[in-house]
């Protein structure tokens, strides 16, 4: 474990940025804290960093205490979302600059340098200033300055955040590339779930300062530990029990949508776990109207309206779409593949996951 | 490759020519006019006559203290002003609103008030000055208290135009730092500083011209005694009262051109810098435009 988190609070006059925030990253991994803005996730990674001070808990790296031990001797390599390259050094100096301070020979610097230089294909860019360079380019550099003095671990807040779609989804590719090379244990702010799936092999999801779940990307999309991480990991649509409860639906085959000590609760279900059929088969499912047909390329998406008058997003294939002469109006019925139950009256509790 | 400079259009309307024709008029009438007046009577009685005010003994004495607060006011508020605008920008504690308000004191209040503020204080019949006296260390009428009404007047100048940069750079670029390794002195004097050294130039700058030509408070505090506390200004004063213009118009000039050419000089330097690190050269992948450094 080369980042270990226990217990870590930091209060803002009366926001709570962090919340008893605990985890641990295996060494040689990349994670990602996810959450919306204002769940803490940045200022988990200042505290880390000796940036800013906890009010409680502790910090360790690489197997060392270093809640208390000040961020020159953290070992840290840190990568802020608007570059903080220094504007009155060129490229060379920026990445130099960890180098000099380590005080190590001059000719061992520049070779350093000149491999730092190569790795973020930066060559013939060493005597540019940062105003002379694109916003990809500078965040190139910002990534070689904090990886030259070898850290223990790296730090990217928001790395891509400043950057237009084109060059946010090179970059990521290329920071997945240079991680599976430099094996660097890092951490990886971000507010974009795509972000956090392309790259990452394990997830933070944070919320209000408190950590919601952990676990590698596909295992939280598949089995959410919680409302929230449902429903910020992609689009869900949310059926009150007793919408679902009341409906016709197969009577030999019910859905099993009892909660144990419960009447409360919300069903979650993906667009894309949902079927149509057109007629009632042998399978359980809900009759349907559909109000709105949009075929999105190789993608329909459907709007139904439940009897009830709830509205029920599903995603099919534009050919699945055609197979079934899908035109708005049309009543069909739609059945659930996958669906997950909430008993919201008590939160802890484990989440109930369906497969049919 | 330069950067492309705003073309004015040829076809210009009515009211831009008019704008243009009353800014230009206004400027001539305010500026260019008197210093023109100035430069004509100074040089009117021939290079000789100017070569011979200027060696005045008199005026030699008062460009020599004028020199003397100059150089520590500067000195002493620079490093001052550098220190202060990092404590009000960076830090946060009680009263650093008050002292972020009262800062601007010496800009709203006559400089004639500044000094008479330090006489109460420091005048040989206060308490503090009365005692520092005693000990051989005389306040008012004497260059300390000059050095003080000189360093009264231009508090603001390097904070005002420091501040504002530390404020837009923020401080991610010395939080970098500081996870590379560098101690505070080095963040400061390889960061931070350099960032901030237009500022700090602008404003040392300022408290120069401002020095040159203070004139209220060195009036009350200086006491104006003739080669010992006379400065430039207060020479000049003097000269007029005492129907001998030509030394006011020649020691006017010395000061005004010290003051202007190191205005314009930094105004050289900076562009000819600037325009080595932040031109921009080739833009590979067609980001937004450079933004434009922020004057200050």
């Amino acid at each position: 474990m080369d980042i270990v988190v226990r217990n870590l609070s930091k209060r803002f006059g009366n926001f709570q940025a962090i919340d008893n925030v605990s985890f641990a990253i295996p060494s040689g991994q990349l994670v990602a804290l996810l959450g919306p803005s204002g769940s803490g996730k940045s200022t988990i990674l200042r505290a880390i960093a000796g940036l800013e001070t906890p009010d409680s808990g502790s910090i360790e790296l690489v197997g060392e205490e270093a809640t208390n031990l000040p961020t020159q001797q953290r070992g840290i390599g840190f990568v802020f979302q608007h570059f903080a390259l220094f504007r009155h050094m060129t490229v060379r100096q920026n990445v130099a600059f960890g180098l000099e301070i380590q005080k190590l020979p001059k000719c061992e610097i520049q070779g350093r340098v000149e491999e730092l230089l190569k790795l973020v294909q930066l060559t013939n860019f060493a005597d540019r200033y940062p105003l002379q360079l694109s916003g990809g380019q500078r965040q190139r550099v910002a990534l070689a300055r904090a990886l030259a003095p070898k850290p223990r671990v790296l730090m990217l807040d928001e790395p891509f955040g400043a950057l237009d779609a084109k060059v946010r989804d090179e970059l990521r590719v290329w920071l997945r590339r240079l991680h599976d090379e430099s094996h660097v244990t890092s951490l990886f702010v971000t507010h974009d779930q795509q972000e956090a799936f392309e790259v990452c092999d394990q997830v933070v999801v944070l919320n209000h300062g408190k950590v919601e779940q952990i676990g590698p990307p596909q295992e939280l999309y598949e089995r959410p530990a919680s409302p929230f991480v449902t429903e910020f990991l992609g689009q869900v649509n949310i059926l009150r029990h007793e919408t679902i409860l009341g409906m016709n639906l197969h009577e030999s085959r019910p859905l099993p949508l009892q909660i144990p000590g419960s009447t409360g609760g919300s069903i979650y279900v993906r667009p894309h776990d949902l079927e149509i059929s057109r007629e009632q088969n042998d399978l359980p499912g809900w009759p349907a109207r559909i109000k709105r047909l949009t075929p999105l390329g190789w993608l329909a998406r459907v709007e139904l309206i439940l009897p009830d008058g709830t509205p029920v997003h599903v995603q099919i294939t534009q050919a699945n779409s055609l197979e079934l002469g899908l035109e708005n109006g049309l009543n069909v019925f739609v059945r659930p593949r996958d669906l997950k139950i909430f008993d919201e009256s008590n939160k802890a509790a484990a989440a109930m996951n369906y497969v049919i | 490759m330069k950067p492309p400079k705003p073309q004015l259009q040829n076809t210009m309307t009515w009211p831009q020519r008019f704008l243009i024709i009353a800014v230009l008029a206004w400027f001539g009438l305010l500026i260019l006019g008197p210093a023109v007046a100035l430069a004509r009577r100074a040089f009117a009685p021939g290079v000789g006559a100017v070569f011979k005010a200027l060696t005045d003994p008199d005026a030699i004495e008062a460009l020599l203290l004028t020199a003397k607060i100059t150089v520590v006011v500067t000195i002493s508020n620079t490093i001052f002003g550098i220190a202060m605008a990092i404590v009000l920008v960076r830090q946060r504690f009680w009263g650093r609103r008050i002292v972020d308000g009262l800062l601007d004191l010496p800009f709203a209040v006559s400089p004639v008030i500044a000094g008479l503020m330090l006489i109460i204080l420091y005048g040989p019949k206060s308490t503090i000055g009365s005692r520092l006296e005693s000990f051989g260390f005389p306040i008012v009428y004497h260059l300390p208290g000059m050095i003080l009404a000189g360093m009264f007047v231009t508090l603001p100048l390097v904070v005002r135009s420091v501040a504002p940069i530390l404020e837009e750079i923020g401080s991610d670029q010395e939080d970098v730092a500081s996870t590379l390794g560098a101690d505070w002195w080095t963040t400061f004097h390889r960061i931070t500083l350099p960032t901030i050294r237009w500022g700090v130039a602008y404003g040392a700058a300022l408290v120069v011209a401002r020095s040159l030509g203070e004139f209220g408070a060195l009036l009350v505090v200086s006491g104006n005694i003739i080669g010992r506390t006379q400065t430039a200004t207060l020479y000049v004063h003097d000269q007029i009262e005492s129907f001998e213009p030509h030394g006011a118009y020649v020691m006017s000039i010395v000061l005004a051109t010290v003051s202007f050419c190191i205005l314009v000089g930094l105004e050289t330097i900076q562009n000819s810098v600037r325009r080595r690190e932040y031109a921009a050269e080739a833009k590979e992948d067609g980001q937004g435009p450079i933004r434009q450094m922020r004057r200050h």
